[in-house]
């Protein structure tokens, strides 16, 4: 008995706020709900089935372009922040940790001071230093003086869009096909790219984490026995095959988790997000936890916000697995 | 094998070995690269929260204080130019960011940060300690299914929880009080699984010579078991601190509405011009400053802890 009564304060506190909550998203994600209307009442809300699923994902409509919206942002924000953070995090994990480094404990207190700090003080630091006339483009300006003054904060184009329009290709020259519609968003949006304010968000994002990373892959580099090396060294392995077939391999379980970790945190940006952009420009940064807190709290329709939610929590879930096979994290453990 | 590998070292060609030379200088070259990346916002941060607001966007690099100090921004109704008050690298320091964000609430938003935080961090040291010492050391039916849920938990998105939550609060009417923050935050799954890594490392006999005693399990976890995890609850308890402190997501959906319960996350999220208002750089600094400085105090003074738990995490991910 004594073993209940140490665990009963916690479990009812998780019970009641995180497994009652995820089955009441799922009951209300069937209803059309307004958040406002007490559920007292009788007439509160309706079940409607799985409508709201429905117009999120297959109805052609406002609801499926907003979703598909903030999808294509946020895989673009998923896909462009965690291999580079993950990549920077464990070179410079594997850079502190050489021999001949000096002030290992510097650099380690320096990479992850920002990570201490909240993610809406930074947020705001960023709009400071990218704000139109801010010290970034100063700093660029007094570098390059032709430089035309980059709106990092209310640019809506598409970096790929940019990119292209470098080499005269646009909107118009791949005609029809590039208007073509899939779930409400043009082909030409689809591949676009990030936008540019967004592009702004992911470097802010891959700024505050790598410190973060870098201390968990500097605490696994740590744990590999020195032997491990030596015998390589002794073995007459070059500096790029022990990286490559000990290091790395070694790394595989610690990998899996920082990319894990990173995918769950990406997947769900959303306080730089409000601080920075609130989605705009032209719904370039909205991503799908900020539709999920937009269509509950300023459109009133908590049943569609629910259903939106789900949809994430399922995604997530398909992109963790999909990642596991990939780093090889199911045989890691 | 090592005498046959030995020579081939020797005959490294001079490129290779003025290659192996330059890695070090690279390696340097790269790190502090890095580390000013990091190190640079900040400083400018704090350099031009104590700047006039002309200053701020005129003279953004200045980062040398130098006297007078405390100037006025101010002179005869008109506000002095970015040149009165900088030159070059150096500004002359004035109190105006810190003097307009604490007129803008901030000793109440501070107050209500430092109470929720503090509330949040006590209660799961107290929460998380018990249930870690049940699991890992209590039998009773259940155990391993109760672990395997609270584990399972970790895996829920806070996105997904947004909208249900705010139901259960409005209905239990905890929306806009402290309690709708404080009560859903008082355990944690990690802190749970933290403890219980903790706890299966002390050893059985301690408790077996308890009990021989006679000592009731609360008095015996009380007086002996729990002042054994001190390095563990001092993890815990910075964790608790920085989570609560930073909160933003739970904060702006359970308190937004009552602008007396605003914690400093939100309140600096308003300060970014939300209902009409302006951005005012050198105030939002300010802010800014007053936000984080704490919790740098904490990181230094506690270092140790920082590391220690990110290495618990990596623990639990696995």
């Amino acid at each position: 008995m004594a073993g209940m009564a140490f665990i009963s304060p916690a479990f009812i506190i998780l019970f009641v706020f995180l497994i009652v909550p995820m089955i009441a998203a799922l009951y209300f994600s069937l209803t059309n709900w307004n958040g406002v209307t007490p559920l007292t009442r009788s007439d509160a809300y309706e079940f409607v089935g799985l409508e709201n699923y429905q117009r999120l994902l297959l109805q052609s409509g406002t609801r499926q372009e907003a979703f598909f919206t903030s999808l294509k942002n946020t895989v673009y924000f998923v896909l462009g922040v965690v291999p580079v953070q993950t990549l920077l995090a464990m070179s410079l994990a594997v850079l502190v940790n050489q021999r001949w480094l000096k002030g290992k404990g510097f650099f380690r207190t320096t990479f992850y001071f920002p990570s201490i700090s909240s993610s809406v003080v930074i947020s705001l630091i960023f709009m400071w230093m990218f704000n139109s006339d801010g010290i970034v483009n100063q700093g660029i300006r007094s570098i390059f003086p032709a430089y035309q003054s980059v709106t990092w904060l209310s640019d809506s184009n598409g970096i790929l869009h940019n990119l292209l329009g470098l080499f005269g290709v646009t909107r118009d020259s791949l005609g029809e096909f590039g208007r073509t519609e899939i779930a409400s968003i043009s082909i030409w949006d689809w591949l676009s790219g990030p936008s540019v304010t967004m592009l702004t968000i992911m470097i802010l994002n891959t700024w505050t984490t790598i410190g973060t990373l870098m201390v968990v892959f500097l605490a696994a580099l740590q744990n590999i026995p020195a032997q491990v090396y030596e015998a390589a060294y002794v073995d007459g392995a070059t500096t790029m095959q022990i990286f490559r077939k000990i290091t790395v391999p070694l790394l595989r379980p610690t990998t899996f988790f920082v990319v894990t970790l990173g995918l769950i945190g990406t997947f769900q940006v959303f306080d730089q997000i409000y601080v920075i952009s609130s989605g705009g420009p032209a719904d370039t940064t909205l991503t799908i936890a900020y539709l999920v807190y937009r269509s509950g709290f300023k459109d009133q329709r908590m049943g569609i916000a629910a259903a939106t939610a789900i949809v994430l929590f399922l995604i997530i879930f398909v992109f963790t697995l999909i990642q596991r096979r990939i780093t090889g994290g199911d045989r890691a453990a | 094998m090592a005498a046959e590998a030995l020579p081939r070292l020797g005959e490294v060609s001079p490129v290779v070995r003025l290659v192996r030379r330059l890695v070090p200088y690279v390696g340097y070259t790269l790190l502090i690269t890095a580390a000013l990346s990091q190190i640079v916002p900040f400083v400018l941060t704090v350099a031009n929260s104590f700047k006039c607001l002309p200053a701020v966007s005129a003279a953004p690099i200045a980062f040398l204080p130098t006297p007078p100090f405390f100037v006025e921004c101010q002179a005869d109704g008109v506000t002095r130019s970015a040149s009165e008050t900088t030159s070059g690298i150096t500004f002359n320091p004035a109190l105006e960011g810190y003097q307009s964000v604490f007129e803008a609430n901030l000793g109440r938003w501070l107050f209500n940060t430092a109470f929720i935080a503090l509330a949040i961090m006590l209660l799961r040291l107290l929460f998380d300690s018990l249930a870690g010492y049940a699991l890992a050391r209590i039998r009773f039916p259940g155990n391993r299914i109760i672990f395997t849920i609270i584990l399972g938990t970790m895996m829920i998105p806070g996105v997904v929880l947004l909208i249900p939550r705010f139901i259960i609060l409005k209905q239990l009417g905890m929306l806009n009080a402290y309690s709708g923050i404080i009560i859903p935050l008082m355990a944690d799954a990690f802190g749970i699984f933290l403890m219980k890594q903790f706890f299966e490392s002390i050893p059985n006999e301690i408790e077996e010579a308890g009990q021989v005693d006679g000592a009731n399990r609360f008095i015996m976890f009380f007086r002996i078991i729990l002042p054994m995890a001190t390095p563990a609850l001092t993890a815990l308890a910075i964790f608790s601190f920085q989570g609560a402190w930073n909160n933003f997501l739970d904060v702006l959906i359970v308190l937004g509405g009552n602008q007396d319960l605003w914690t400093l996350p939100l309140g600096l999220s308003f300060l970014r011009g939300g209902s009409g208002r302006t951005l005012i750089w050198n105030e939002f600094l300010a802010g800014s400053v007053i936000t984080t400085l704490p919790m740098a105090i904490i990181f230094f003074a506690f270092q140790r802890y920082f590391v220690e738990g990110v290495n618990y995490s990596g623990l639990a991910g696995q």
